[in-house]
């Protein structure tokens, strides 16, 4: 029952964050939203309970699976992407290095200055 | 005639979502073994292969694409529930989070510019085509609000997925290696810079090395989905390319 009830929780989220994305016309999904109604009623009622949390874990440990179906739709733009295969694999390379880089270097930078200061 | 039997079971076989569904299931099953055996190697990444195979077995077949989603939307669904989930590792990361909400505002708003224009820009560089460019530039953000995006600046929506899911996939294998090398070892770090350059599939990378890394590499695609959504269109915009 715990994974039932676990799942059906978050399918509400979701469902509430897809329902105020389509009325207030908010250009991002609807999960996401429904990601942040649910964190700020973690925060609100300090916790969840084992089944959110048991359901969520099991949920996260295997996201990678999820993106499988996604992927696998490369197979309709092959012809496209094989005109175009080196600019695209060298802006996806260097672009992906260029900003987990950048990223990783800022927030060490501006972590430090600021709790330096403090 | 056991031809004709046979032909009849895969016609009908490959109409339903079953096959579709419990192949996804298998190849990833194959991939995460392989994966293990060669002890987490980022190179085997489980969603490279199972996505290698399961593409090679549809050719083969000469099977579409959309009869094979049949059975795997079933899966893809699942993206939903699993994005709200992100929710309870990131509660767990409260206290660090609001000690740090300066930093990761910086960073975040310095990320997603800086990944929108690297990307647009090697791609004019290298002469890539102005839809492949256009369509290129929301790639670091999860699948379905970068292809809302794509769309809203002219880009092609379904060749952003696949770009989406391959930049996810270069972030997961590369990430711990590039961290290594400039030696940041903070969790917290190194699974914010995970989140926003790769999304969702660097998440689920970050997940497996700690809670921690999964639970900040989390909270970076949710807030960079929201920056890139909104800021986006209006850079491009300011850059002229419409």
């Amino acid at each position: 029952m715990g994974f039932i009830n676990g799942i059906t929780l978050l399918l509400i989220y979701q469902l509430v964050g897809e329902a105020s994305v389509l009325l207030l016309d908010i250009p991002v999904p609807g999960p996401v939203v429904g990601m942040l109604l649910l964190f700020t009623t973690l925060l609100l009622r300090g916790g969840g309970g084992e089944q959110l949390e048991s359901t969520a874990t099991l949920l996260l440990n295997n996201l990678s699976l999820l993106f499988i179906p996604a992927g696998v739709g490369m197979l309709v733009h092959l012809d496209l992407i094989a005109a175009e295969w080196l600019p695209i694999l060298l802006t996806l390379i260097l672009s992906t290095l260029i900003t987990l880089s950048a990223t990783a270097a800022i927030l060490w930078l501006t972590n430090r200055m600021l709790t330096r200061r403090s | 005639m056991a031809d004709n039997q046979l032909a009849a079971i895969w016609v009908y076989l490959s109409a339903s979502p079953l096959l579709g569904l419990t192949v996804t299931l298998l190849a990833y099953g194959i991939a995460y073994r392989l994966y293990m055996h060669f002890n987490a190697n980022p190179l085997l990444n489980p969603v490279a292969t199972s996505v290698a195979m399961l593409i090679c077995l549809l050719l083969i077949t000469d099977t579409p694409y959309q009869a094979y989603f049949e059975g795997g939307q079933f899966v893809h669904f699942l993206l939903g529930p699993a994005t709200v989930a992100l929710a309870v590792p990131l509660y767990k990361q409260w206290a660090k989070l609001k000690k740090l909400w300066l930093p990761l505002t910086i960073t975040l708003l310095c990320g997603v510019v800086i990944g929108a224009l690297s990307s647009v820009g090697l791609a004019r560089l290298l002469h890539a085509g102005l839809q492949t460019q256009l369509s290129l530039a929301p790639k670091s953000v999860t699948a379905p609000v970068a292809m809302g995006i794509s769309e809203k600046i002219g880009g092609l929506p379904s060749l952003t997925a696949v770009f989406v899911v391959a930049t996810g996939i270069l972030g997961a294998v590369l990430g711990n290696k590039i961290f290594a090398l400039m030696r940041i070892n903070d969790d917290s770090i190194r699974g914010f810079a995970m989140g926003i350059t790769a999304h969702g599939i660097g998440t689920a990378r970050a997940f497996q090395i700690s809670p921690e890394m999964g639970a900040f590499s989390g909270l970076a695609m949710a807030l960079s989905t929201f920056t890139t959504a909104f800021i986006l269109p209006w850079l491009l915009g300011l850059l002229g390319f419409f």
